[in-house]
């Protein structure tokens, strides 16, 4: 007799469903798992051999063979447990067949029979989910977290005997104290208000085209700007997540062994790798199982680079194409996973490796040399990505004591003027695949039906002449121009949003 | 005699009569050699059979297949080729190896199971 049920394989956030097939031969005692395990998922061997035995179902002693397919598929960790324990039951005609066979079961087995919860429950029944699966057995320390998944039926069992209860087998129920995460859940990223930041006018209204627009985002400045501070309260400005986003947002949480409580994440992540991460850290990679790195759980929300020219070039270099396309794809001998990757960029650096060049108020040590290479190790490609490149500067004590009167933006203010500008650019481009005006490609905004007229472009158009400005260099003007205009709720850039788009585009050059 | 070995013995005999009962010509039983020793070889139809039987008196420590490890079954193996060689006459066609275990529970009926060509 073959017992038959699924469970999930989790490659990056998409997940494939793996059946589980245990057969029991008449033969010499033996268990063997086949399919592609990892060292965690061959020791169920033992998990499942002592939980059922401790739960009072005991495994024939028999040949067990459990085959877990498709075969080819790496199967890693130790969450197909559970479906390993029924299928074999099943087979060992303890429990019914056809009631497995409707379910997916998905947790790893205690010593004493127990349930433990897993990470990673929340995209593998997610997955699932997608593929038409709807009813999922987990336990009961994950249950809250399966259930954050809409239109599905989650089936929490403590312990291998209630599972196997539930299946129909003739044990009489044994309560046990279930076994639930001891680590806080994850917690929303902390809302920092725009307010405290004093003076640096041009640098918070930046942050709000950045917000508005989806625009990537470029700080140069001394230390003790407010370059960090600034970055800090971008995912403030930004709208809640919506459904599939939080979802998405949650999931990587869960994959990345972060406790995901009875609610989804709703508000844009914030992410700050430090300066000595590896490429592995910031895009994700592992040799077996492939985990998301910084750039993938700052997915929807922010990915701030402090101190980016400290980092290997090479790993900021891995951002370009997770960038271009909002994926991050890892490509392994035997896998490819892949993560969404549509975070927003917020790059800081120093103007030199001593900090002080182009303050006011202090004298820079540099070698001209030093300098150039020091902004040099941020590859032009990258910055070349990047629509508003800012410079910014120390506040004085002047402007201290004039700022202390003078009216500030706050965060509520400052979201509620970015969530009206986006529903403005979201209306126009109704009819196009993108929402927001960082994902419009430039040839659009030249020649669709939204070009501008030569009068309004006549500065940009200048620029270009003069070789002040790239081909690209123009279209991402464009794009902000688009966004200024949003954000002062007018129906087309006018040429004041066109140059104060330059000044956002170019203020590091002057 | 020790109390393992009395169990051991009364195991064995126990298993012959059943395989006795199950149409096997019992050839013959504890054949030694240096190498050690088989515990019951018998005829099966065409087959050649070496079989290896495990007693126990309860299942505290385990099934008694359990107690079967490879390198006993790799032992047998090797013994069934030393007892092919001591034969005079033909040599047997079809070997296999079978185990039987035998669970003797104190003031119980033996209770006796039966595995085909274990090794592999």
């Amino acid at each position: 007799m073959i017992g038959t049920t699924t469970a999930v394989a989790l490659l990056g956030l998409t997940g494939q469903m793996v059946e589980v097939e245990a057969d029991i031969t008449p033969g010499l005692p033996s268990f063997t798992i086949i399919g592609l395990p990892d060292t965690a998922l061959s020791n169920a061997r033992e998990r499942v051999r002592h939980a059922t035995s401790n739960a009072g179902c005991p495994l024939p002693a028999r040949r067990i063979t459990v085959n877990l397919s498709p075969a080819a598929l790496p199967k890693f960790g130790p969450v197909f447990d559970l479906a390993i324990a029924m299928a074999l039951l099943a087979a060992a005609r303890s429990i019914s067949a056809e009631s497995i066979g409707r379910v997916v079961h998905l947790g790893e087995l205690g010593l004493d029979g127990r349930l433990r919860p897993t990470s990673g429950i929340l995209p593998a029944v997610a997955a699932a989910a997608r593929l038409g699966f709807t009813r999922f057995m987990v336990p009961t320390g994950n249950a809250d977290e399966a259930a954050l998944v809409p239109g599905i039926t989650v089936i929490p069992v403590a312990s291998v005997r209630d599972a196997a209860i539930f299946h129909g087998s003739s044990l009489q129920p044994q309560p046990v104290e279930p076994i639930l995460l001891a680590r806080e859940s994850a917690t929303e990223t902390p809302v920092l208000e725009l307010a405290d930041v004093v003076g640096n006018r041009d640098a918070t209204q930046a942050l709000v085209v950045a917000a508005a627009g989806g625009h990537h985002l470029f700080m140069l400045g001394p230390p003790g700007a407010g370059k960090t501070m600034l970055a800090a309260r971008l995912p403030g400005l930004l709208p809640d997540l919506g459904a599939l986003e939080s979802l998405e947002v949650s999931s990587l949480r869960s994959l990345s062994g972060e406790v995901v409580g009875s609610q989804l994440i709703t508000r844009p992540p914030l992410e700050s790798p430090h300066h000595t991460a590896t490429a592995a850290a910031l895009v994700g990679g592992g040799s077996r199982q492939i985990r998301p790195g910084a750039a993938a759980r700052a997915s929807h929300g922010v990915l701030f680079i402090d101190e980016a020219p400290e980092f290997n070039s090479s790993v900021l270099d891995a951002l370009r194409q997770p960038i271009e396309t909002g994926v991050i794809s890892i490509h392994r001998a035997n896998a490819v996973a892949s993560f969404p990757a549509t975070f927003q960029l917020v790059l800081a650096a120093n103007p030199c490796p001593c900090g002080q060049y182009g303050a006011r108020d202090s004298e820079c040590t540099c070698t001209p040399h030093a300098r150039r290479r020091y902004l040099g190790r941020i590859s032009g490609p990258l910055m070349d990505r990047i629509d508003i490149q800012l410079r910014v500067q120390r506040i004085t004590a002047a402007e201290l004591r004039m700022a202390d009167g003078a009216e500030r933006l706050d965060t509520a203010t400052a979201r509620a003027t970015v969530i009206e500008a986006r529903a403005r650019s979201a209306s126009r481009l109704a009819k196009t695949p993108w929402r927001v005006n960082s994902q419009v490609p430039g040839s659009w905004l030249r020649t669709g039906p939204r070009r501008l007229h030569r009068a309004t472009t006549a500065s940009l158009d200048r620029a270009l002449e003069r070789g002040g400005l790239t081909m690209r260099g123009y279209d991402r003007v464009l794009r902000l121009a688009w966004t200024v205009a949003d954000l002062d709720a007018v129906e087309s850039p006018t040429a004041e949003h066109v140059g104060r788009a330059l000044y956002l585009r170019k203020s590091l050059q002057s | 005699m020790k109390a393992k070995d009395a169990l051991g013995r009364q195991g064995e005999d126990v298993a012959a009569s059943y395989l006795a009962d199950q149409g096997f010509t019992v050839l013959e039983r504890n054949w030694r050699c240096e190498q050690g020793e088989i515990d019951l070889v018998g005829v099966d139809g065409r087959d050649t059979v070496f079989v290896e039987v495990k007693t126990r008196s309860s299942t505290a420590f385990g099934h008694p297949f359990e107690a079967i490890t490879d390198a006993k079954l790799a032992r047998l193996r090797r013994l069934a080729i030393a007892w092919c060689d001591a034969q005079r006459g033909p040599r047997p066609g079809v070997i296999r190896i079978d185990a039987v275990s035998v669970l003797i529970r104190e003031g119980g009926v033996p209770f006796v199971e039966h595995l085909r060509g274990v090794f592999r």
